[in-house]
Order: structure tokens, then C-alpha cells, then sequence
């Protein structure tokens, strides 16, 4: 071309790089490399960066997609996303980055029994308060079927506590992959609409007293007893969950001393 | 509409890998893919044609940079992405560089690097995401690669030769 000996630009080298010189400029860039080395180092440079990150990132297109992408069920959890989409995406990153963290640190110090239950039990709070027509597996109707299943599959004798006091009714369960083996899911409603859980799951942790963690607008109170952990989440209203998480914990305790000869 | 749907499922493993190169951590990525889906799905009346993919990359650039600005009012939590990985040798010490040089960049910078390098997006293609003119995606493009050259050379004593 007429310009094919024309001084080449900073911008062409990059389309050079990333494959979008004009195809009557590419002779003239290969020729102005060839006559100037130190535009041929920053080019080969350009290269090398661009396939260190396509050597660190580029395996991940090739993982199996998990099965928290499963449209359907994506689409039908849309329905009732609206409403809580700010709190969600800031709890994601929340915990997100709790679980980022855990995960880094794990190579240094396992994380703690409560760091774990707590992210685990909130996340699955995350996915499921915003459900609207499959929140559980189990309903609360079926409660004896709820209590058989979910024991069975945990292989510890759970109790499902009664909350009506707390003016909470029970909406259902579910089992869940926990960090250890299965771990249990209930849910209960208020008049309002407002959500609270109790996730439980089989620890070898000792016996711990009550604790408690909020992340923005939900929270969650951990404590373990007789080798099982239990986490209620909540909104993040401190007073509120932990009058539920005590009222959870004293029918518990009522339940296995009465369960006990 | 099936083609939609298939379209979106079809670009899952593309969206979790930039996801991933843009947070660089593992679980905040695929939240903000799956953020991502959820709000594609409940969009679907606003997507009239074009390209699902770019469309997809669009909305996980936007909910990134809201992300970002949630964490800016947040600066308790901003240590999670400094406080990445302890220091390395051998082999992975060269991976975890290029890491950290992304993580110096700023946001637009490395949106743009990511989307043409990683994604394999045309100049123009990243200009919609961005909602910027070409040029301005070539200049983000220009400084991004100086600013990883100057963290790879002042960082890494072995790298000093590339020049």
C-alpha cells in the first residue's frame, strides 16, 4: 500500500498483538519490528503477559460447570430476586470473601469449626430465604417425615424445635453438602415474611458456648452441643435472633434431657 | 425462547473463568457469575438479538464495578484482596506474579486487558461493554500493559531481563 512505509503508531503494535491490524498495515508493523528491537521487546512482552494469563485462567473454561448454574432453577429463584437483590450480592460478597479467605488460609491454619459452619450456614440462608416456591424439600407438614429423614441421613437423633412463641412457624427442611458429610437445613417464617434457619451438622468440635456473627444485613448465631453445631441465621437484628437462637437452644436441650433415661 | 437460554448456558464456562481473573478468588467469582445469570434470566425481555455474550460480559463488568464500590465504603474488608497468598517460589511464583501484576491495575484497565487477552473480544465488542469509544479501550489496553511490564520488572529482580 501506499503508506506501508509510514512510522508505525503505538496503537498498531497492540492491534498487531491482539490480532486487529489492518491487513495492508500488517507488513509494514513485521518491517518496522524487524528495524527496531526495542518495540520488538515490548511486543514479544505484550505476548508473554497476554499467555501467562491465559496459562493461569484459561483451565477454568474447561472445569465442569457446578450445579449452582443450573438455569432452571436460576430462573425460578429470579422471580423472587428482586426485592432482596441488594442485600444478596453484598451478602455474596460477603461471605464470598470469608470463604476466599478460609480458603487461603487453609494452607497456613485450617480455619475454625466456626469460621466454616457459620460462611457454610449463611450461604445456604442466601440461597434459600429468597425462595419463594421451593424453599425447602420437606415442609413443615410432614414434620415426623422431616425429623426421620434428616436424622437418618446426618445419623444423629435431630430435634426440630417449635418457635410459634418466637412467632415463627416452621416452612420446612432440607439436607445440604456440609463440610463434613450432610448437614441439615430448617426453615422458619414470621408473620412479616422475614426468614430464620437452623443449620445443623455433625462436628467433633467440643461443646461451645453461644456465638455471634452478622454480615451486613443477615447474621448467625453458632453453638455446639453433644458433637452436633447449630447455626440460626437471621436478619441482622441482634437482639431478635438471639431470643430465637435461645429459644431453639432450650427446646434442644429440653428434648435430648428428656430423651436421656 | 430456547436460543436464549441456550445461549447463556453456552457462555457459563467463558463468564466463570473472566469471573475468576477479574476477582482472582474462586467463590466471589462464581457469585458474581451466578448474579450474573440471575439477572440475565430476568432480563431476557431486554435482550432484543445481537450477541448473548457480549451482552453477558456487559452485565458481569457492571455488577464488578458495583461490587468494587461496595467494598471501596468498606475499607475493613479491602484487605482480602492485598492479603492474597503468601509469598511463593518454584514453578507457581511465576503464576502468582501474574496475578498480583492484575491485581495492581486499576478496574477499567484490567476489564479491558482481560476481555481482549483472555476472552479473546474484539476491540469493538470490548468498547460496548465498556461503553467507551475504541479508542479509549485501546488507551486502557496501552496502559495496562506498561503498568504489568513496570510491576513485573520493579517486583521481579528475575524478570529484569525482558525488556
Amino acid at each position: 500500500m501506499i503508506d506501508r512505509d509510514s512510522p508505525v503508531t503505538e496503537d498498531e503494535l497492540h492491534a498487531y498483538v491482539d490480532g486487529e491490524i489492518a491487513a495492508d498495515r500488517r507488513g509494514a508493523v513485521e518491517a518496522w519490528l524487524a528495524s527496531h528491537p526495542e518495540d520488538a521487546a515490548r511486543v514479544a512482552h505484550w505476548r508473554a503477559q497476554a499467555e501467562a494469563i491465559r496459562a493461569h485462567y484459561g483451565m477454568i473454561a474447561s472445569e465442569p460447570v457446578p450445579a449452582r448454574f443450573d438455569l432452571d432453577k436460576l430462573a425460578r429463584g429470579a422471580r423472587s430476586w428482586r426485592a432482596v437483590a441488594a442485600a444478596a450480592v453484598i451478602v455474596a460478597f460477603l461471605i464470598g470473601g470469608v470463604v476466599g479467605w478460609m480458603a487461603h488460609a487453609a494452607s497456613a491454619a485450617a480455619p475454625s469449626r466456626f469460621d466454616t459452619f457459620t460462611a457454610q450456614a449463611l450461604d445456604a440462608y442466601r440461597v434459600y430465604v429468597v425462595e419463594v416456591r421451593h424453599p425447602v424439600e420437606v415442609t413443615g407438614g410432614e414434620r415426623p417425615h422431616l425429623v426421620q429423614w434428616l436424622s437418618k441421613r446426618l445419623d444423629y437423633e435431630l430435634r426440630i424445635p417449635e418457635l410459634e412463641q418466637s412467632g415463627l412457624k416452621l416452612v420446612g427442611g432440607r439436607l445440604l453438602p456440609g463440610p463434613f458429610g450432610p448437614a441439615a437445613f430448617c426453615m422458619y417464617e414470621g408473620p412479616s415474611g422475614e426468614r430464620f434457619t437452623i443449620y445443623y451438622a455433625r462436628t467433633d468440635s467440643p461443646q461451645t458456648a453461644m456465638r455471634y456473627r452478622e454480615a451486613d444485613r443477615f447474621a448467625a448465631v453458632y453453638w455446639v452441643e453433644h458433637g452436633l453445631a447449630y447455626v440460626v441465621s437471621g436478619p441482622a437484628d441482634r437482639e431478635r435472633l438471639l431470643n430465637v437462637a435461645q429459644a431453639a437452644y432450650d427446646q434442644i436441650d429440653k428434648g435430648a434431657s428428656q430423651g436421656r433415661p | 425462547m430456547a436460543g436464549f437460554r441456550q445461549g447463556i448456558e453456552t457462555a457459563i464456562p467463558a463468564l466463570r473463568r473472566y469471573a475468576r481473573a477479574l476477582t482472582r478468588n474462586a467463590e466471589l467469582a462464581d457469585d458474581l457469575v451466578q448474579d450474573t445469570l440471575v439477572r440475565a434470566l430476568r432480563s431476557e425481555h431486554l435482550f432484543h438479538g445481537g450477541d448473548i455474550r457480549s451482552w453477558l460480559y456487559t452485565i458481569l463488568t457492571n455488577l464488578n464495578r458495583n461490587r468494587l464500590r461496595a467494598l471501596a465504603r468498606r475499607p475493613a474488608l479491602q484487605a482480602i484482596d492485598d492479603n492474597d497468598a503468601p509469598e511463593m517460589a518454584g514453578p507457581e511464583a511465576g503464576a502468582r506474579d501474574i496475578e498480583r501484576a492484575l491485581a495492581s491495575l486499576v478496574e477499567d484497565q484490567r476489564t479491558a486487558l482481560l476481555l481482549v487477552v483472555l476472552e479473546g473480544l474484539t476491540y469493538r465488542e470490548v468498547a460496548e461493554v465498556q461503553g467507551v469509544p475504541i479508542g479509549t479501550v485501546m488507551s486502557r489496553l496501552a496502559r495496562a500493559r506498561m503498568q504489568i511490564k513496570a510491576y513485573l520488572d520493579g517486583d521481579r529482580p528475575a524478570l529484569r531481563r525482558i525488556k
